[in-house]
């Protein structure tokens, strides 16, 4: 730790812990969410199976323990939906989702958006919001906080926060970033498998399969029907920008790492009790899965906002 | 009771295509601006103000109609093109607004409610719920469906909203729901959504070395050739990949869409029209699929046989898939 170090933020900026992406077994996302309760400077945590609704039935059971045990460990709990919804069923279980008065909902499908309309809600990373259009329109519906997707240009920032102050903005600012969505399963293909006989291969890769090019370079990584990109998204140098673009929150995807050292980490460089270089160079001891990025496109004059 | 014919709707980036798909027997012809208001906006495709006019003219003097296709998502701080695009639009007498973007549909709705709205593909609506909500909301009249449905999925949702249902036919076929993908924007940092590109050229190069012919997108290599093998573009989910120490076509392969053996069905499952995609074809693409889509859409409706191999010489390599709408290409 650094002598004089510049704050990133004001103490109201606010860390999250996104939806875990892979398919963990049960008791290892248990032990988890537990782990976070106890021990990571986390404000918020998004609970709920996004990518594969095959995969829900397996935590369904733990899922109120957890649920009550970050809550006593005062962290804010938010149910995110699933991102892509196509059978009857999961469209049944998003409905229901929506439906619950008293939860808070990140919606990841604009499945609901009909239901909660009124009723204070999160739009997540997978609902298009690019403009002030529709950030307003949102806003009206009920959106008290917009995660904003991690193409957007780091310049478009400003006027959306400007645009809707009464929303909260959180962005993306660790992980492996999740690129698109399919109603094919990618895991199941790789293993010559279909989505419905796909034995949850998923399961053996806990930070995503690898894909590299014919070259032998990283390209992206398959997580079952989503895919994301190969390096690992790491922002922690520019908090101060996004501080200053209105971000509020700052969301942290998980990953099979120490989540708790990570978490730490931002929330010593949002406190000021590191300064840049330390931070990154930690997390760079702590994420050795995949290589870090500070930019969502390497080469963009423009840099988008992840 | 005999079922109600399916809508021709078919693609058009030039006068010449838009002239051919009216003259072979289209009911619409879609067609957007030449700007990055539209989700195909390649260089020296699509329509100025004067050209749309004379193409509206030109399909409304033979009964055929115009969807202007509105349907990337506006920049933040500089809405005035899309807002644009939808006043000319409406101004000119098109039959409906192809649009994705919440923001630009509020506009739509409330500036000119008497233009129909139309639910692009890019907006990713595949289930009753959300369509429900584009519907209340901006009175969306008809849903563009993403490619993610399989044909018993398409029959239970049509049968459940107070919508029509669109589904793409013929052509080029995403495989990753359309919307809700970022890869262009990855290798290139130019997407569909933003910019209405992918993979685009301008980031493609080949390169010979040895006989073989490798492809790039961006920093990335997407697949390599043999001599004796054909080569395709590089779009960036249809390249050949490593994963798990094996090399292939992990997404898919290079295939583009082809629904033509399930066009009964597609009628039975109440869908209201067909989507061709294409609007980066040429004039004499657009006029020989159009005439045997006419020509295949007449035969479903008159309860005959479709020939289903009407247009294989035509797709991507050769080679078509019916995609999503069969269960098992998941």
């Amino acid at each position: 730790m650094s002598g004089a170090v510049t704050p990133a933020g004001a103490s109201s900026a606010r860390i999250s812990l996104g939806p875990i992406l892979y398919h963990w077994d049960a008791a290892t996302k248990r032990d988890f969410y537990f782990r976070v309760a106890d021990e990571a400077p986390v404000d918020i945590v998004y609970l709920g199976e996004i990518v594969c609704s095959k995969r829900a039935p397996f935590f369904a059971d733990h899922l109120p323990e957890v649920t009550e045990r970050l809550t006593r460990a005062g962290k804010e709990v938010v149910h995110s939906t699933l991102a892509l919804v196509m059978s009857e069923r999961e469209g049944a279980a998003l409905e229901a989702l929506a439906a619950e008065p008293d939860l808070l909902v990140e919606l990841n499908d604009l499945a609901g958006a009909g239901i909660v309309r009124g009723r204070r809600h999160v739009i997540g990373p997978f609902i298009n919001v690019y403009n002030e259009g529709t950030v307003g329109y949102l806003a009206g519906n009920g959106a008290v906080r917009i995660v904003l997707p991690a193409e957007l240009p780091q310049a478009a920032l400003k006027t959306l926060t400007a645009h809707a102050p009464e929303v909260a903005f959180e962005t993306q600012v660790f992980g492996r970033l999740p690129l698109a969505l399919s109603a094919r399963c990618y895991h199941a293909r790789a293993n010559g498998l279909h989505k419905d006989g796909c034995q949850y291969v998923c399961g053996q890769d806990p930070n995503g399969l690898d894909v590299d090019t014919l070259d032998g370079k990283g390209f992206l990584a398959a997580n079952g029907t989503m895919t994301l990109s190969y390096v690992a998204l790491n922002l922690v140098r520019q908090l101060d920008a996004l501080r200053a673009g209105g971000v509020s929150i700052f969301r942290l995807w998980p990953q099979a790492i120490d989540m708790v050292a990570l978490s730490q980490v931002y929330r010593d460089r949002l406190d000021g009790r590191l300064d840049p270089g330390a931070a990154a160079a930690r997390v760079e001891e702590l994420a050795p899965f995949a290589p870090l990025a500070e930019a969502f496109y390497e080469d963009d004059a423009e840099p988008a906002l992840a | 009771m005999k079922a109600e014919s399916l809508e021709l709707v078919c693609p058009a980036g030039t006068l010449g295509a838009f002239h051919a798909a009216v003259d072979a027997g289209a009911d619409v012809v879609y067609a957007g601006f030449r700007d990055e208001t539209n989700a195909r906006n390649f260089p020296g495709l699509n329509f100025s103000r004067p050209e749309m006019i004379q193409a509206i003219g030109y399909a409304h003097a033979r009964g055929v109609k115009v969807y202007v296709a509105i349907n990337t998502f506006p920049k933040a701080g500089t809405p005035a093109p899309w807002a644009r695009a939808v006043d000319d639009a409406a101004g000119m007498g098109a039959d409906a607004l192809i649009l994705a973007d919440i923001g630009l549909l509020d506009y739509a709705a409330r500036r000119h409610p008497e233009v129909r709205r139309h639910l692009s593909v890019q907006a990713s609506a595949s289930n009753p719920s959300a369509i429900r909500f584009y519907h209340e909301a901006f009175g969306v009249q008809r849903v563009v469906l993403p490619r993610v449905l399989t044909l018993a999925e398409i029959g239970a949702l049509t049968a459940q909203i107070p919508v029509e249902t669109e589904v793409f036919a013929y052509g080029g076929m995403c495989v990753m729901a359309e919307g809700r993908c970022m890869l262009s924007a990855y290798a290139t940092g130019q997407s569909p959504n933003m910019d209405g590109v992918c993979s685009p050229a301008s980031h493609v190069q080949y390169e010979e070395r040895d006989g073989c012919l490798t492809s790039r997108v961006g920093r990335f290599t997407i697949n390599r050739f043999e001599a004796d093998e054909p080569a395709g573009y590089p779009t960036l989910c249809k390249g050949r990949f490593a994963a798990n120490g094996d090399v292939s076509y992990l997404f898919e392969d290079p295939v583009s869409l082809n629904a033509t053996k399930m066009l009964p069905e597609l009628m039975a499952a109440g869908v209201k029209a067909l989507k061709i995609e294409g609007r980066q074809r040429g004039r004499g693409y657009v006029a020989r699929v159009v005439a045997a889509f006419r020509q295949a859409v007449d035969a479903a409706a008159a309860g005959g046989v479709v020939n289903a191999g009407l247009l294989d010489s035509l797709s991507e390599g050769g080679r078509s898939t019916a995609g999503a709408y069969e269960k098992r290409w998941r």
